[in-house]
């Protein structure tokens, strides 16, 4: 039992700290990159790609630094807590990257994970389909072989940053016979391929972040498909475990729940200091409490990884309690603003620049995206209690 | 960082979790809740022998010389099998008082007989007013000669009737800072003027009125400074409550792992009723409470331990949410056994009842979280 960081790692810390402060703008806030905000995330991400930062957990002879897992939980708790803007370049370093990692040829290993870890190309993930949420499995996208190529018909939905993305890697269904998981293929599928269209789906904070994808006959050639024909499914759910920890949520909840004590400390506010308000200081000494439990949830991950151990339902655990406890958060910053709590970023009234107005719309999100509170909860007792199903 | 307990750790768990199934089985938790004294001298000595009324007393003294954390291990599994009796009062609110604040020829005095098993001990604290802060202190001493007199009443004492000596913490002063002017004294329960009353409670454990009529203390049994004693309450107040926290963390997870057995076990509508969602999101949520509850606990002893600076911090967090979590916990565990759960005859009502004892002792939630909101403003 030690809850110490190692000095290097401290170390380590600092240094992506110090990086952070002399390369982000000092009134940098989170938002959807889009329009200047796009430029900067380009500009941005091709500086960290020069410090091997798009992709410092991948081994190093794919252009990663092989940090260690502790190192690789400190850089992306820093990088959420100083809202780092990195685009949609987590779809290729954590999702693509390690599937062709595993599962890709030499080949697909050569022509793809330079480009990602130089943050040259961005990645977008077709997996969930109209009819394939929670359900990902029932997916209805057909890939058809005909001689060296696939021919893709079909619809992708919730596909962040499809209209940025170079490239997707695609669940498609390659035998409509065999039960549901033993049919589905796994593909790399250049978003240049005549047929694809991508549609804005614009969310209710009125953002473009997610689209809708069709396809209609898109060639793709054979040699893209990554792995064996009809494993897909499993090596997807591989690719679910490579983001596990949930620390990012963790941390972006940290740097929350210090502006917003910054604010309630403030005795210069016309209503007066709010965390003299017995409501508010509850509040406030729940907030943190849950807060530091949902840190050592997802440092538990990590802790096991550490130790050798495969982290299954622990992971969801994580999952599950950072993006419900963020949610939670964000409503307690509302009642704390008041009237206030409603107004947005852009608002010359707006307090704490409007952060928790995202805050509490985006977090109805996130307990959804990545499989829902719900299936978190089927996975922890099924996976982890050991459970019947019914 | 590590999360998890270290070799030595594991093999005093182990040991711990063998013994006390043997040693310690429902049966003598039954039994203990009927029995005056509430606790089993011979259980009492065989814990004795294996070392752990000295577990964290310094090797010098007698003791093992052993952690925080250790403790915290051994304690998770009294949690688990219910341990009665004046285990915790005698480590924590009286060896460990006396290994802060104690003179040479008080720890001499005192610590290789805790550590042998021959003493036992608790820290008469709280008064009818039921505060945990030092404004609570009330009951007065006054000095005669070299002898203190003490007179008063002290109420929520654990196990005070069958200790041989108590920690008691009384008025010596009074001023604008109720921290100030409060001295510890090292009582012999068996003075003069005491009086014991025992308390019938929730848990059915042995906490007890206490009165002091004209009380005399030799001189030489005041524990550390006159008019200083707060400080010294504190700390002890620091390691209560992480020991309270330790304790619930093996109650909420053996309380959900019977839970758990009979919901795999249980048939309705042709099927086990672990099959249904509605029961599966309950223990899922309580198995992340359980899991929050050990995680929380370990590193305040940790940070106790390593007198990290924000070890106040982490103690009341792990307190304010254990209290809480550990509640939500029982309480799933009722609701899943359905009527059998209230019955007398099975044991899940052990756990449900002794819960709020422990979510009570040394501050419940509402405590800590303003606590942790005090420590936010600084």
């Amino acid at each position: 039992m030690d809850f110490r960081l190692s000095p290097e790692d401290e170390a380590f810390r600092q240094e992506v700290r110090s990086w952070l402060r002399e390369n982000l703008p000092r009134d940098w806030e989170d938002q959807v990159p889009e329009g200047e905000a796009w430029e900067f995330t380009r500009h941005f991400t091709r500086k960290l790609a020069e410090k091997g930062w798009v992709v410092p957990h991948w081994p190093k002879e794919y252009g990663g630094l092989g940090l260690s897992l502790w190192r690789q939980l400190i850089f992306r708790e820093e990088m959420s807590y100083h809202r780092a803007p990195l685009g949609y370049i987590s779809i290729g370093a954590d999702w693509a990257g390690p599937t062709i990692i595993v599962y890709g040829t030499e080949e697909q290993k050569r022509e793809h994970l330079p480009r990602i870890a130089r943050a040259e190309v961005m990645w977008c993930q077709g997996f969930s389909e109209p009819n394939a949420g929670s359900d990902l499995a029932n997916l209805e996208t057909r890939a058809v072989r005909d001689g060296d190529e696939y021919v893709v018909n079909g619809q992708k939905i919730w596909t962040s940053g499809a209209h940025r993305a170079d490239w997707m890697i695609l669940l498609a269904r390659t035998d409509p016979e065999a039960p549901k998981h033993k049919g589905i293929s796994y593909f790399l599928v250049d978003m240049k391929s005549p047929g694809i269209t991508v549609r804005p789906l614009i969310d209710m904070m009125n953002n473009h972040g997610f689209n809708q994808v069709f396809f209609e006959n898109v060639r793709v050639p054979a040699r893209n498909l990554l792995g064996e024909e009809n494993r897909g499914w499993y090596m997807a759910t591989t690719t679910l475990n490579f983001e596990r920890s949930s620390i990012g949520g963790a941390a972006a909840s940290r740097r929350l729940l210090e502006d917003l004590v910054e604010y309630v400390r403030d005795s210069s506010l016309p209503e007066g200091r709010r965390l003299d308000d017995p409501r508010v200081r509850y509040q406030m000494g729940e907030a943190a409490v849950e807060l530091e439990i949902g840190r050592l949830l997802s440092y538990r991950v990590v802790s096991l990884q550490e130790r050798g151990q495969v982290p299954s339902y622990e992971a969801s655990i994580a999952k599950l309690y950072n993006t419900e406890m963020g949610l939670r958060l964000a409503r307690r910053g509302l009642a704390i603003l008041g009237l206030y709590g409603q107004l947005q970023p852009k608002s010359r009234w707006a307090r704490l620049r409007g952060r928790f107005e995202r805050q509490y719309q985006w977090m109805t999100a996130m307990v959804v995206g990545g499989g829902t509170s719900e299936i978190q909860r089927n996975l922890i007792a099924i996976r982890g209690l050991g459970l019947p199903r019914d | 960082m590590d999360l998890g307990l270290d070799e030595q750790q594991e093999m005093l768990r182990n040991f711990a979790r063998d013994f006390l199934e043997k040693e310690c089985p429902e049966q003598l938790v039954r039994q203990m809740e009927e029995d005056e004294k509430g606790y089993s001298p011979d259980l009492w000595r065989k814990m004795a022998e294996q070392g752990w009324m000295g577990l964290i007393i310094p090797e010098q003294y007698g003791g093992a010389g052993m952690r925080i954390t250790d403790l915290a291990v051994l304690l998770e599994e009294f949690g688990r099998f219910l341990v009665p009796g004046p285990f915790i009062p005698t480590v924590v609110l009286g060896a460990y008082p006396i290994m802060l604040a104690g003179s040479e020829e008080q720890k001499q005095r005192f610590l290789p007989r805790i550590a042998a098993g021959e003493l036992i001990m608790t820290m008469a604290l709280t008064e009818p007013s039921a505060k945990w802060d030092a404004d609570g202190i009330q009951m007065e001493a006054r000095q005669e000669g070299s002898d203190w007199v003490l007179n008063g009443t002290k109420l929520f004492v654990q196990d005070a009737h069958v200790t041989d000596y108590m920690v008691v913490a009384a008025r010596t002063a009074k001023g604008a800072n109720p921290e100030e002017g409060i001295t510890l004294f090292l009582v012999d329960s068996r003075s003069p003027g005491i009086k014991f009353e025992l308390l019938r409670t929730i848990a059915s454990d042995k906490q007890c009125e206490v009165t002091f009529e004209d009380v005399r203390v030799p001189g030489e049994n005041v524990l550390g400074e006159v008019g200083k004693g707060w400080p010294v309450v504190h700390r002890t107040k620091l390691l209560a409550a992480v020991a309270a926290c330790s304790y619930l963390v093996g109650l909420a997870q053996q309380d959900f792992d019977i839970t758990l057995n009979y919901a795999k076990e249980r048939v309705q509508f042709g099927r086990p009723i672990g099959s249904f969602q509605a029961i599966q999101h309950k223990l899922a949520d309580a198995v992340i409470d359980v899991d929050g509850c050990r995680f929380i606990t370990y590193k305040a002893a940790w940070s106790l331990q390593e007198n990290e600076p924000d070890a106040e911090l982490m103690v009341s967090m792990a307190k304010a949410w254990c209290s809480e979590a550990s509640r939500r916990v029982v309480a799933h565990g009722q609701q899943i056994h359905g009527g059998i759960g209230f019955t007398k005859d099975y044991k899940i009502q052990l756990y449900f009842r002794r819960q709020k004892w422990m979510e009570l002792m040394w501050g419940d939630a509402d405590y800590h979280r303003e606590l942790v909101a005090q420590k936010l403003a600084i």
